[in-house]
């Protein structure tokens, strides 16, 4: 008996349950079930094109950008999508869509994962550059206002950059790696905020379809303890910066209650807004078509101040027009 | 000789390694607790804390434990299928975790 071979008998503990011939590698926790790796990959993949069929996510001939930022989640809904595409025949033309902020050395290692990812899934790669898509890096925007206020223009240009990418590339829609948990961490920061124009939002499997660029997360109803595992041997992400506490109580939860992240996408799904309360309206972006509340949209109010050499117009509560 | 531990191959992941020097992968010999008469999981984790975590122990722990959200394989298993902190380990097992609280 070789060591291999004594180490599966030791450890040679229960079925799995939907196969009952392999040993059970992982208790899945959207069911409790113990179930081996092979079913794993299987069920993982069935219930992602079950995700896609109900809620008809593409039509055939859609082009797809996937947005990729090499993070496990985008990684691994890639490979995914891709292998779905083929096997049922989607007839979706994907393609992998990467920003670059233009920050020295900050997108190196992310973007060295993206471009593994389009050998080895063969999807074609567009990286767009901030210079393209706003016409100015970031480095140049922190050379011109400071490091003290940057953080405003990196998360409204963040925001904003896929989707401007997906329009540049002429794609139909724009999917992301968006998971269970991140979407339960979602609804419960909106509710502790009371953002309720966003909490209605942050559920829906589809948003922006009456924008230019539909936004669609395949990975709603994904646990991210299977994301992790569905690759881990392939080692093929790099981590990305530490999240907060929102998704630590959303961990804390899960260990009590798997079920429970289910349970928040469910309660936010389920959240009705009464007629009376007045929702702030859905317009758009004048400069850009992007949506806005307001005439310009936030990026365009700080690239407006950035071009006319007002760089501090649009951070607080200043407004141009 | 002096009597030795038990031989275990750890692996960091996902961003833990961080919390290690940057290493991954840590080939380590466990010295069994006085009078224990093998090594759990339980005694595995306070040995990391104390051996090998540099900085920012509650990164990886919470209590006895790992925090909510890291992952544990043993030997390729889900450690919850083999009794989490009471999980038994033997010479050359191997160890994984993997944070899932590094963004994606
Ligand atoms: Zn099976
Ligand atoms: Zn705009």
């Amino acid at each position: 008996m070789d060591a291999g071979e004594e180490k599966r008998k030791r450890s040679a503990g229960r079925l799995c349950c939907l196969c009952k011939g392999n040993k059970a590698a992982l208790k899945r926790p959207k069911t409790l079930e113990q179930i081996c790796k092979e079913c794993f990959y299987a069920v993982f993949e069935e219930e992602i094109h079950t995700v896609i069929v109900d809620n008809n996510l593409f039509k055939a001939g859609e082009r797809v950008a996937i947005g990729a930022s090499g993070g496990k989640d985008s990684t691994v809904l890639a490979y995914v999508l891709s292998k779905l595409n083929g096997q049922y025949n989607y007839g979706l033309d994907l393609f992998l869509l990467s920003v670059d902020e233009g920050i020295t050395g900050y997108r190196d290692d992310s973007l060295e994962t993206v471009k593994r990812n389009e050998v080895q899934y063969g999807l074609p790669l567009k990286i767009v550059s901030y210079k393209e898509l706003y016409g100015w890096t970031m480095d140049e925007i922190v050379k011109s206002i400071g490091l003290k206020n940057n953080c405003t223009f990196c998360g409204v240009f963040r925001r904003q950059a896929l989707d401007r990418g997906a329009a540049l590339m002429r794609a139909d829609k724009l999917v992301t790696g968006h998971n269970a948990d991140d979407i339960a961490e979602t609804v419960l920061l909106n509710l502790l905020r009371g953002d309720i124009a966003r909490l209605g939002r942050c559920t829906q499997i589809t948003t922006g379809e009456d924008g230019p660029i539909p936004r669609c997360k395949p990975f709603k109803y994904t646990y991210e303890k299977e994301i992790v595992i569905y690759p881990y041997d392939l080692c093929i992400y790099s981590p990305n910066a530490y999240r907060g506490f929102a998704r630590e109580f959303i961990k804390d939860l899960e260990k009590i209650r798997p079920r429970a992240i289910l349970d928040i996408i469910r309660s936010g799904e389920n959240f009705r807004i009464s007629n009376s309360t007045k929702m702030p309206e859905q317009g758009m972006c004048e400069r850009c078509g992007y949506i806005s509340s307001q005439k310009w949209c936030k990026a365009c109010v700080l690239l407006d101040g950035l071009n006319r050499g007002l760089p501090k117009l649009g951070i607080g509560r200043a407004r141009a027009p | 000789m002096e009597p030795c531990g038990t031989l275990i191959l750890l692996n960091f992941n996902g961003g833990l390694e961080l919390l290690c020097r940057s290493t991954k992968v840590h080939h380590v010999d466990v010295e069994l607790k006085p009078g224990a008469d093998g090594l759990i999981m339980k005694d595995l984790l306070c040995w990391i804390r104390t051996n090998l975590i540099k900085e920012r122990p509650e990164m990886f722990m919470k209590g006895d434990s790992v925090r909510p959200g890291v992952l544990v394989l043993v030997n390729d298993c889900d450690w919850e299928l083999s009794g989490n902190l009471d999980t038994r380990l033997e010479e050359k097992d191997e160890v994984v975790f993997i944070s899932t609280l590094h963004g994606g």
